[in-house]
């Protein structure tokens, strides 16, 4: 067992950087299996909580308690309490589903994409990127229920035998939304656990107390480790990421269905499914690199998210914004070649209407503040790092909001033409929803291994039978 | 080598290694002596052991299966509803429109596919396990740390020929046990 380094030379080890010509280790400093098992198993079992997660979870939980309370107002005087009407029928909820859901996606692009590319960098942060994705589906999951008129008999969208003898519509791409979610939803929960039951076996073998030891036992379902275990667990990870990674791409085309199969200007184009797509992935880096850097610093992981890490979060959410910027470019192009005067209208009416404010924020959030990330310094350093994440992911909110918006309010008939204007439950919902994802973090971190222990040490130098068998798997 | 109480009916000889290399080495060796049945325990998956200790993967299988069986049901349920059960003429469009089908289809493959990964991994590991005698090893809570264990089971031939123990003291272990079938609180 070696000696815990102090976190000044942790830090150290951190800043310094790599020698050129030498493979990069996913790690600042050399770890043995120890101390890696010991690091991450310390949070949960034996070092006292800091006073960061106590904040926070406060803060969290005030959060649940306002969303309750505005979905008890909801479901008392009914969606009238929302800036909603018509032809604006669709405002803050659905805005908020399709932001929570594109959240979710890095976490599986991360687990799932990157495992298939061999891309072993991402052992450090796949844990908690896939329960990101699974407390942001959660969140998401709610807002269409909650937008239905009556949200109490949302079963009736299932196909089921019934007394009223009627069937849903399987043209519909709601209908197609329910399905993917709630498989996106299974899918992310089976990968994750399946993931962390060795660790959890780490855990329950070095509880202290009858309770933690019952608790672990009983969740790690009794893994040994066996030869034969690992080889059917890697088989069923591996079969899981390849089964994830297209699933991951449906799951924000057919969001993207909802709006593109409606005959709506602004709304109706075959961008959509990868402009969604790279959205998505986009804020849910961001969402990544909120979560990482503050764990990382108060729970000093800085030995196993290192600037390396940052660096390649930080890349990918460059290239994904680029992405999203070349069709906000296209966007505009292909109305003015179709020759469409209402896909025209549109597009005037959204940069420079009554709601052209919501297309230059998103603009200024998701295009030209992070063209920082070109720098270096921006990419490696936590605190510029956060506030460009912070940015993107109310860029990517407000880009959902402006799509909605600035194509429903001025519809095809000007004597329907309205403006949006939310209300205080509009913003007491997301706010909550919020809460309610801080929340759901929080036990995490406090309750669950947060990094994969057993994938970090398959990236130690001594991990494969010949010992001179490098990081790389 | 450390030995526990006799009078217990006797599990296995536990061996405990510090590094993957000898354990690699020690799970050879005892394939080409024709020992067949120990089980090799480990904090990750070494990938050397899949050579030594071969075994059957249905996994892939019944993820396939699920899939198959997923996607057909999509295909049957959307059929039957929209075209048998709750038909509705859209503009003269064919009931069977099975484009509009695919989405679904594909989600249910993905959702039984994944469900069959899931639970045939888990089956074939024979887990959930509320017990298991490896766990008589107070010492094996490190095996989901840093040591590498390989238990040679008391079922096993091997056990039948005298020199099993001398043999054993060759293969450079840490330590060596003799893990009981009964947990100690029992006794």
């Amino acid at each position: 067992m070696t000696a815990h380094m102090t976190v000044e030379e942790q830090q150290r080890a951190t800043h310094r950087p790599p020698e050129p010509g030498t493979s990069v280790s996913v790690f600042a400093h050399p770890e043995t299996f120890s101390s890696v098992t010991q690091q991450i198993t310390s949070i949960v079992l034996t070092r006292p909580t800091p006073l960061f997660w106590y904040c926070t979870f406060g803060v969290g939980a005030a959060g649940v308690i306002l969303f309750l309370i505005s979905i008890t107002w909801l479901l008392y005087r009914g969606l009238g309490i929302f800036g909603i009407s018509i032809p604006v029928a669709w405002g803050y909820m659905i805005t908020n589903f399709v932001w929570w859901i594109g959240i979710g996606h890095a976490g599986t692009l991360i687990s799932a994409i990157l495992l298939l590319l061999n891309q072993s960098w991402r052992n450090s942060i796949n844990r908690f990127a896939e329960a990101m994705t699974i407390f942001a589906v959660i969140c998401a999951g709610m807002f269409p229920l909650f937008h239905l008129g009556r949200p109490w008999i949302f079963y009736w969208i299932l196909p089921y035998p019934n007394t009223m003898t009627i069937q849903p519509q399987f043209r519909s791409p709601l209908v197609w939304d329910v399905f993917a979610v709630s498989t996106y939803f299974t899918v992310s929960v089976l990968f994750w656990y399946l993931g962390m039951i060795p660790d959890l076996a780490s855990l329950r073998d070095r509880a202290r107390t009858r309770l933690a030891y019952g608790f672990y036992a009983v969740i790690s379902l009794g893994w040994r480790g066996a030869s034969r275990h690992w080889r059917w667990h890697e088989s069923a990870s591996l079969l899981l990421a390849g089964l994830a990674t297209p699933l991951v791409l449906s799951v924000h085309t057919v969001v993207s269905f909802d709006f593109t199969i409606a005959i709506l200007p602004g709304w109706h184009s075959t961008i959509f499914p990868p402009y969604f797509v790279a959205g998505a992935i986009y804020s849910g880096f961001a969402m990544v690199l909120i979560l990482a850097l503050p764990i990382r610093s108060v729970y000093h992981l800085e030995n196993i998210i290192t600037e390396r890490h940052l660096n390649n979060c930080a890349k990918l959410m460059l290239a994904t914004g680029l992405i999203l910027a070349y069709t906000y470019v296209i966007e505009p192009f292909t109305a003015w070649y179709s020759g469409d005067v209402f896909e025209m209208a549109m597009v005037h009416n959204r940069a420079f209407g009554p709601e052209a404010w919501t297309f230059w924020t998103t603009m200024t959030c998701n295009v030209f503040i992070p063209q920082l990330l070109w720098f270096r310094w921006v990419r490696i350093n936590p605190k510029p790092l956060f506030c460009v994440s912070c940015v993107v992911l109310y860029g990517m909110w407000m880009e959902r909001f402006m799509i909605i918006i600035t194509a429903l309010h001025k519809d095809y008939l000007p004597s329907a033409w309205t403006n949006f204007e939310a209300t205080r439950w509009d913003n007491f919902v997301i706010l909550g929803s919020i809460g309610l994802f801080v929340t759901c973090f929080m036990l995490f971190v406090r309750f669950l291994p947060m990094i994969s222990i057993f994938e970090l040490h398959q990236l130690l130098p001594f991990s494969g039978a010949d010992a001179a068998g490098g990081p790389e798997k | 080598m450390t030995g526990q109480m006799s009078g217990k009916r006797l599990y296995a000889v536990a061996l405990e290694f510090d590094s993957p290399t000898q354990l690699v080495e020690a799970a050879r060796d005892m394939h080409d002596r024709g020992v067949k049945r120990f089980e090799t325990y480990s904090p990750y998956p070494v990938k050397e052991l899949d050579e030594i200790i071969p075994g059957p993967n249905f996994v892939p299988f019944w993820t396939l299966t699920g899939g198959l069986l997923g996607a057909l049901t999509a295909l049957a349920m959307e059929y039957y509803i929209a075209v048998i059960d709750y038909p509705t003429n859209i503009g003269g469009r064919p009931l069977n429109s099975w484009p509009a089908f695919i989405p679904i289809t594909f989600e249910l493959t993905v959702l039984f596919a994944a469900i069959s990964a899931f639970v045939s991994s888990l089956w074939s590991a024979g887990l959930p396990l509320l017990h298991h005698p490896v766990f008589n090893l107070r010492e094996f809570a490190r095996a989901s740390e840093d040591r590498f264990f390989l238990f040679v089971e008391a079922g096993d031939d091997a056990f039948a020929v005298g020199d099993l123990r001398s043999w054993l003291a060759t293969l450079n272990a840490l330590a060596i046990w003799d893990v009981d079938e009964d947990s100690e609180e029992e006794a």
